[in-house]
């Protein structure tokens, strides 16, 4: 080997490791997220001239400043965790399900429809038959690429994004349909008067509920995936097919089963995020956040408690960035250039958690 | 229809093929090194946000910008911007080994922020009003030969555009020449169909996927320099039309099984389909939202069909998998 490399050993060395301790893991992981805040740091100091620790501390109070805004950040967060929780058992068994906003966005759609077309029916009834549709509609969108999947083995990563689009499409059709008022190309706030749908307030909160639902399916599908046979047959599929086919694990049934769970939960999300937050629908009522949320259910691993987490990163990030943005008068997109930072390091520091860099005249042997 | 109709819709859907066709030729570049590159829509607004950004300092910079530098200026300042985003992608998928999928979303995110964020602000930054614009780099893109305004619509439709689109054309002809008679083209699918035989060949299978990664990228970069010089006439549009147009291009890579010929008919094809409702009597708005979704339904429908067919035309057989010499 040497003498290819002109009897010199390569500077550096790739091994695997076998273990890594948890604090050392997590320590990796913190010093790159150091690295990609002082990175943007420098990026911001460098735009807007101002002192990097003070951003630091107006995106703190961007995000948690106020009651009111904590419970925005909470409610975003919410609705961040929801659909990254819907796409884990999916992205578990290794289906791209990139398909997370369209299957939001009918969810949100029937809610809408339901608000707009039975405002008549008991508050609790209208919860329950648009909680039932949103979780229906969002099935049936992400069972589609699945059905294909499991038949022909159709290419889901783009069958998913194109269902994104045809369901932007059809949220379109319905906010020309529904516009009000008439002329305005957006629906507005649905039923402003009654609040006939919307979700009640709890507890004096108006966003309670929101948490409320959503740590149920966060803890619920935790337990799911970790203890129950259909989670371990998901855990089989995404390690190895041909491992499943031969344990006798339907794999395609297993794909189908999936992403009917999948959908269902991010077509909640939608209903989350028309009764429980805006209260209208638009064509960015899912606004990135189906992708977003796939690097939050990557990052985690696929555990929903770490989820958490992340998406309490994410959207702080995005609530510090939007502040900062508006008292320098740019705009909001700045908090996507930082966030896409911020994964990079996050996303790169995972090889030196599963890697070991060896430098020339180290000859430690490995274990 | 009339035939100052049908001139009318070809024109439109050239002008938008063209935008797709940049970022599907570079995407496939990508993927026959066994890349799969879901960053296509954040290179495209790098590409495009850099070739503004940069003809916007220039003509900003000097009394009287000169067209050609103008043009040298923003054309290699998207190429390069967008051969950079390739370089982030090809960093984290080949020498850190993350998953290329992930990467390729974060890419997507990170190139969307950059460009909205500039692209905003930008005129603001530099002390002006308004919205930001170009106006004398846009006119080299969107030169055309003389006496085009002379012509009839239908000749109009073949020659009446800028030299972008001529170029994206040339392009794909050039990269089926590459990839089918050349060496390294040869090499480069050998990396992409299996990198540990290519490896065991002598192939530098690293710097295969570097190289193919990065100037695939700035190929496709060129598709966003192209939307936002020639498409939106040198201007910037927050409304998320690039990243659509960019995953139009993803999947325009499969509608055209991976060979740049296809994908130039197939952006057009694109391109007609997205604009017909535009030229459908009778069409209210709601009705002409469902009729938009038709470019999107054909796709899939090209997705179930070669699945079924499951000819060997199904892509590089390494296609998304990261390779590691000693996993194998």
């Amino acid at each position: 080997m040497s003498d290819i490399h002109g009897g010199k050993d390569p500077l550096v060395r790739i091994a695997k490791r076998s273990t890594i301790s948890k604090p050392k893991a997590w320590a990796i992981r913190l010093i790159s997220l150091l690295l990609a805040l002082v990175v943007c740091a420098i990026l911001i100091y460098s735009i807007v001239k101002m002192n990097p620790l003070q951003v630091y501390v107006s995106m703190w109070k961007g995000a948690f400043g106020s009651s009111r805004r904590a419970w925005i950040t909470a409610r975003d967060v919410m609705m961040l965790l929801c659909i990254a929780v819907g796409l884990a058992p999916a992205f578990k068994m290794k289906f791209w399900n990139i398909g997370a906003e369209g299957q939001i966005l009918v969810g949100g759609i029937v809610t809408a429809a339901c608000m707009i077309y039975l405002p008549q029916l008991p508050g609790p009834v209208l919860f329950l038959v648009m909680l039932a549709a949103s979780l229906l509609a969002g099935a049936v969108w992400g069972v589609i690429p699945a059905l294909f999947k499991a038949r022909w083995n159709t290419n889901e990563t783009l069958f998913t994004l194109m269902m994104n689009y045809v369901a932007i499409q059809l949220t379109s059709f319905c906010v020309a349909k529904w516009e009000n008022p008439p002329g305005s190309n957006s629906i507005g706030v649905i039923n402003q008067t009654t609040h006939a749908g919307w979700f009640p307030s709890l507890f004096g909160q108006a966003y309670a509920l929101n948490v409320i639902i959503v740590m149920i399916i966060t803890v619920a599908m935790f337990f799911y995936l970790r203890d129950s046979k259909q989670g371990y047959e998901i855990a089989v599929v995404g390690e190895s097919q041909n491992t499943a086919r031969y344990a006798g694990i339907s794999v395609g049934k297993v794909f189908i089963r999936t992403m009917i769970i999948s959908g269902a939960i991010c077509g909640l999300a939608g209903f989350i995020a028309v009764s429980g937050a805006s209260h209208t629908i638009s064509t960015s009522t899912a606004g990135g956040r189906g992708f977003t949320a796939i690097i939050v259910a990557w990052l985690a691993k696929f555990n929903t408690f770490t989820m958490i987490l992340i998406s309490l990163l994410l959207v702080f990030l995005d609530k510090g960035a939007i502040e900062i943005a508006t008292a320098y008068n740019l705009n909001d997109y700045a908090s996507e250039m930082i966030t896409g930072i911020i994964l990079f390091f996050i996303l790169g520091s995972e090889f030196f958690i599963n890697y070991r860099l060896i430098f020339r005249g180290h000859h430690k042997e490995v274990e | 229809m009339t035939s100052a109709q049908w001139a009318s819709l070809i024109q439109a859907a050239v002008v938008f093929g063209t935008v797709i066709m940049y970022g599907a030729i570079g995407e496939i570049i990508t993927e026959k090194s066994g890349n799969l590159n879901l960053g296509v829509p954040g290179i495209m607004y790098l590409g495009g946000i850099a070739g503004l950004a940069v003809a916007f300092l220039y003509e900003n910079s000097v009394a009287d910008p000169s067209r050609l530098v103008s043009f040298i200026l923003s054309f290699g300042a998207a190429f390069l911007a967008a051969a950079l985003g390739g370089l982030i992608f090809s960093i984290l998928t080949i020498s850190l080994r993350v998953n290329q999928n992930v990467t390729g979303l974060t890419l997507t995110i990170f190139g969307g922020g950059v460009a909205n964020f500039f692209g905003g602000s930008l005129n603001k930054l530099a002390g002006g009003v308004g919205q930001i614009s170009v106006a004398r780099t846009s006119s080299v893109y969107r030169a055309t030969l003389p006496g085009v305004s002379s012509m009839s619509p239908m000749m109009k439709a073949v020659l009446g555009y800028g030299f972008m689109v001529y170029l994206a054309i040339i392009l794909a002809i050039l990269a089926t020449w590459f990839l089918n008679r050349t060496h390294t083209g040869l090499n480069l699918r050998a990396v992409g169909e299996s990198p540990a035989t290519a490896d065991a060949a002598g192939i530098n299978v690293t710097k295969y996927k570097y190289l193919a990664t990065c100037i695939g990228a700035g190929i496709s970069g060129l598709g966003g320099l192209y939307y936002v010089m020639d498409y939106i006439k040198g201007t910037w549009a927050n409304d998320g039309a690039i990243e659509t147009l960019g995953w139009l291009a993803v999947a325009l890579v499969i509608f055209a099984l991976w060979k740049p010929v296809n994908a130039t008919w197939g952006s057009y094809l694109f391109g007609v389909l997205f604009w017909l409702y535009y030229y459908i009597q009778g069409l209210n708005r709601a009705s002409q939202e469902i009729f938009k979704m038709l470019p999107y339904i054909v796709t899939i429908a090209v997705l179930v069909i070669v699945s079924i067919r499951r000819k060997r035309d199904m892509g590089p057989a390494s296609l998304g998998l990261s390779y590691f010499r000693e996993e194998r």
